[in-house]
């Protein structure tokens, strides 16, 4: 990998570069979990990634592995401009500032003792912001950024919907002004028309805050929505990279063209033949040898077995569309 | 389904009860025709689980009761049948299948144990014949090496075979009915489209109809024949599904399909349905979408608009219906 296409031109305009970040976890058993397997990424400022793929895919280590809320087994993070993984744990928590996360389940993700107002401000106090006046006047802003009445903050997260517990949630996630924020799967808990309310939330505080989303999410349509350029992994490794019109036009791995094909589509006039992909996902502690897909693969090929394919650009120099597939060698 | 009527029993907050009822669903009726797959739709809330459990009579009473309705199931009211016979009703003429195959599934018997279990109690057959018709279901559900599998338990399985085994034990006596509620919402795209495609087969070849319950627009539009729109307790839209999609006429089923994202639409912002679900408790006098709803007239807020049935068996509940 001595030329490699993921690097863009200009190394200062990227807010987060990982490079052959890897996760195992040990088993009890005395097998390893491949979480993880080698994936590199760099993200520019202001871009935001979406990452799709199905449940145990790694999507949300690799997420929680970029901003080391899990150690990474090997690989490089770099953030901002400095190197994250030698980081000290004081200096780590002090960065956090600039990386924040929202999590899926609203329900889960709030201390149910804590007032709402509480739970926003709290991060606030953490890095020891401004004096408590201008706290408190700060959660009553991030309120109304979010949607919220300001007496909001006198209440408790079991009085909210689950909508407006995200907005607790993402409230509390931009409170401290931050460049990088995870968010995991924030609308698939919510009913339609809410999670519509909350991705346009997301879309707007992303203009106001000049924010980068790494957007994770198991729905295409949804990431289609939010994304700058996407990636699809598969058992632990990003299969196909692009800009998101490259990729939805011409999606060019065969498990990317297999999940686009597998969604349903809210249009009766258009019920279309379907790739319908035989067989389950494989056991990420026992992966298949070469490409993790070939068994499932419709149009495998004798290497895809034995050998896992080099990424490869199908798209322009300026716009690169990297498919790790060996069709393309 | 005619006018059913489910009410539960109020509970305050530490959940005494307060001796207030309120009703969760009100007057829902539709039809199902034999070998259709109709959709019912709507999001947390609106009764549609609900719906599901009292054709199945598996609400638990108290605290629901049944204030009024009848569920009409081959010219039979399944509401006025003793216990006994609803229980051969049950995964006999009527399957059912449930949204997380885990907790459905009992994990001290082996899925054999579990299939044969049907046969048993619904048909006369013998132990050889049933074992056959066992091994005949999980190959009908796309299990390979069926054999073995009959042994397994089911925390053995990944979510999409236990699915598969939900069904096979739903079709076990053939029904002439299958509700599923919500069947592939815990699965991940790709085993949904295995699970939804061997549905539509299977329905093709045994002509049974089924009731899919689900939130997902997508689904509805590949899969379903009709669609039934609930909101807040209610029936508010029901068509075939075409005509639903290319012209919905309630406000709340314009809306919800215009705030989905869509794989082919533009990136700005989405159209939103502002404000929340009403709560049972909660809910107006009139028409229960009349807060949120960009269409609302005066008379909205004071009298419910009835379900009128138009051209296409195209019908809706609204006094300003979108054009």
């Amino acid at each position: 990998m001595t030329s490699n296409p993921r690097q863009s031109e200009n190394p200062s305009d990227d807010l987060l570069a990982v490079e052959d970040l890897t996760k195992h976890f040990p088993l009890k058993t005395g097998g390893v979990i491949h979480a993880v397997n080698g994936v590199s990424l760099r993200q520019r400022r202001g871009e935001t990634i979406g990452i799709v793929g199905e449940s145990g895919c790694g999507k949300s280590t690799f997420a929680r592995l970029c901003l080391r809320l899990i150690e990474p087994t090997s690989g490089a993070i770099r953030f901002d401009g400095g190197d994250l993984r030698s980081l000290p744990a004081r200096a780590l928590r002090a960065k956090r500032r600039d990386m924040q996360i929202i999590f899926q389940d609203p329900y889960a993700s709030l201390d149910p003792r804590m007032s709402v107002g509480d739970i926003i401000r709290e991060p606030l106090d953490i890095h020891a912001i401004g004096n408590r006046a201008e706290r408190r006047a700060q959660v009553v802003e991030l309120l109304e950024k979010v949607g919220l009445p300001p007496d909001a903050a006198r209440r408790y997260p079991h009085e909210f919907s689950g909508g407006q517990r995200q907005r607790i949630g993402i409230a509390r996630a931009i409170a401290l002004r931050p460049k990088l924020v995870v968010a995991d799967e924030p609308v698939s808990a919510l009913d339609l028309s809410i999670q519509s309310q909350v991705l346009n939330l997301l879309v707007t505080l992303r203009a106001e805050m000049n924010l980068s989303y790494l957007f994770i999410s198991h729905d295409l349509a949804v990431i289609r929505h939010i994304s700058d350029r996407v990636a699809v992994m598969y058992l632990g490794r990003i299969v196909e990279l692009a800009e998101v019109d490259a990729l939805y036009a011409n999606p060019a791995h065969p498990y990317t063209r297999a999940l686009l094909s597998a969604i349903p589509q809210p249009d009766p006039t258009r019920r279309r033949p379907r790739t319908i992909l035989a067989g389950d996902l494989p056991n990420p502690e026992t992966p298949p040898s070469g490409c993790p897909f070939h068994p499932r693969c419709p149009s495998a090929l004798e290497q895809c077995a034995t050998v896992y394919p080099a990424s490869r650009n199908i798209g322009p120099p300026d716009k690169p569309h990297l498919v790790d597939c060996h069709l393309y060698d | 389904m005619e006018d059913l009527t489910v009410s539960f029993a109020g509970r305050d907050e530490p959940g005494r009860r307060t001796g207030q009822r309120a009703n969760v669903l009100e007057g829902v009726g539709f039809t199902l025709a034999i070998g259709a797959i109709v959709g019912l739709v709507g999001e947390s809330g609106c009764g549609k689980s609900v719906t599901a459990m009292s054709i199945l009579r598996l609400l638990p009473s108290p605290p629901s009761r049944v204030e009024r309705g009848r569920v009409l199931f081959e010219g039979v009211d399944l509401l006025t049948l003793d216990e006994g016979a609803m229980r051969d009703m049950r995964g006999n003429r009527v399957g059912m299948i449930f949204q997380e195959p885990m907790t459905s599934l009992n994990p001290t018997f082996t899925v054999g144990w579990q299939i044969d279990e049907a046969l048993r109690l619904h048909t006369p057959l013998g132990r050889k014949e049933r074992h056959q018709r066992c091994l005949e279901l999980l190959r009908l559900v796309g299990i390979g090496a069926p054999e073995r599998r009959l042994a397994q338990y089911p925390h053995e399985l990944s979510g999409g075979l236990r699915q598969r085994i939900m069904i096979a034990m739903a079709l076990a006596c053939e029904p002439r009915l299958l509700v599923a509620d919500e069947p592939t919402t815990a699965l991940d795209v790709t085993i949904q489209a295995q699970i939804l495609d061997l549905l539509a087969g299977i329905r093709e070849r045994l002509g049974m109809a089924i009731l899919l319950i689900t939130h997902d627009l997508g689904v509805v539009a590949e899969y379903c024949d009709e669609v039934v729109v609930m909101y807040a307790g209610r029936v508010i839209e029901t068509a075939p599904v075409r005509p639903l999609f290319a012209n919905p006429r309630h406000p709340y089923t314009a809306g919800l399909l215009a705030s989905m994202p869509k794989l082919d639409g533009g990136r700005g912002m989405l159209p939103t349905i502002p404000g929340m679900v009403p709560s049972p408790g909660s809910r107006p006098v009139g028409c229960p979408f009349t807060d949120r709803c960009p269409n609302a007239l005066p008379r909205c807020r004071t009298e419910m608009p009835p379900l009128e049935i138009g051209p296409d068996r195209h019908a809706f509940a609204c006094w300003n219906p979108v054009r």
